[in-house]
């Protein structure tokens, strides 16, 4: 609930920013550790999450970044929560996360998974997950949704599962 | 009859698709292969009698978290080599999808970093297809048994991509030095993050 509120927080933070200056994308970033990933992946909240991993390395990653953004944007005011959780080497955050995510304009809510024992935590998101980037799920705690996609999605499927999923 | 024919051929298509991303996992036997090294020679594992076994790493030119653990993968062919364990590279990405990733890269590479390790080129990506990993860097650890090639350890180097002296589990050192003292590996298996593997595009 708290994460929740930090969350809604970011976003207002993040929008006003957003109408006032425009270079400070990537402030809003928030350092998290397991025990905060899954007060975000056990969210009871009647909505639908978003969440995807990837990293500025990750070139799929990359590539699908903007389909996150702009159905963030097509589904705003709807009951839809989009997450990006980096897996960017916390000794990169500075020199290449915040600069890409200003760069790209990234107004999305950003954390930074700050805990590299992957194998601890990467089986929490799905039990199927190896570890390769980028990775999304979708899933509503309230209404047992819960949909894990691995590798690059292209923007009509991730439009289809929200739309469905909603 | 078509409407029999085609659910069989989706049907099919599916298994495929999930036979492709199923990875060899501990206890498995391993196949051998025969790719090009970066001289040009055609390397087999059968060819290194006297090891006991094999650090296979699948590995790229271009990766940033290969990058991170290139050190560690030579100093673990450093240590354990001469000990019976060689790392064996190979890079399955298709040039197509990642160009960094071509031959001329690997050579380039072997030169810049000098590797003492072989790094083979899995063109057709045959050898990806049966080991079955999912990113770059990905180890899977072999040893000799009866003559086969048991898949003892899949998964990660160690448990910090972005830091070697913050690793606490070094899990390949670990079951290779178990392997060693003639051992049962303790862990058999981890997720690693990584690059995805760059599959040729159909």
């Amino acid at each position: 609930m708290k994460i929740y509120k930090h969350i809604l927080t970011m976003l207002l933070f993040s929008t006003m920013i957003t109408v006032s200056v425009a270079t400070v994308y990537g402030q809003g970033i928030e350092r998290i550790r397991t025990p905060e990933l899954e007060k975000i992946l056990r969210n009871p909240d009647d909505r639908l999450f978003v969440v995807n991993f990837w990293a500025t390395w990750c070139g799929p990653c990359v590539r699908e970044l903007p389909h996150f953004e702009k159905l963030s944007k097509e589904y705003q005011g709807k009951k839809v929560t989009f997450i990006l959780v980096s897996l960017d080497f916390p000794s990169e955050i500075d020199k290449k996360l915040i600069p890409f995510l200003k760069k790209n304009e990234i107004d999305l809510a950003v954390f930074v998974m700050m805990d590299l024992d992957y194998d601890t935590w990467i089986g929490k998101v799905d039990e199927g997950w190896q570890g390769n980037l980028p990775a999304t799920l979708v899933f509503n705690n309230t209404r047992s949704i819960r949909q894990f996609l691995p590798g690059e999605v292209d923007e009509s499927t991730l439009r289809d599962m929200i739309r469905k999923n909603i | 009859m078509k409407k029999f024919i085609i659910p069989v051929v989706a049907g099919m298509i599916i298994t495929l698709t999930i036979d492709a991303q199923s990875q060899y996992k501990a206890g498995d036997v391993a196949a051998d292969f025969s790719l090009k090294n970066v001289k040009g020679d055609m390397v087999s594992l059968s060819s290194f009698e006297d090891a006991k076994g094999f650090v296979v790493a699948f590995w790229c030119n271009t990766c940033p978290v290969v990058k991170k653990y290139e050190q560690r993968l030579i100093d673990l062919h450093k240590e354990f080599a001469p000990k019976g364990y060689p790392v064996i590279a190979i890079n399955s990405n298709d040039k197509g999808v990642s160009p960094g990733d071509s031959y001329e890269g690997m050579v380039n590479l072997v030169k810049d970093k000098k590797y003492q390790f072989e790094y083979l080129y899995d063109e057709s990506q045959e050898v990806a297809r049966k080991y079955g990993p999912t990113n770059t860097p990905h180890i899977y650890l072999l040893s000799k048994k009866g003559g086969k090639l048991i898949v003892e350890y899949v998964g990660a180097i160690d448990n910090n991509s972005d830091d070697p002296r913050a690793a606490d589990k070094r899990y390949v050192a670990d079951a290779v030095k178990s392997l060693l003292d003639g051992e049962k590996v303790a862990v058999a298996g981890t997720r690693a993050v990584g690059c995805s593997i760059k599959w040729r595009k159909v």
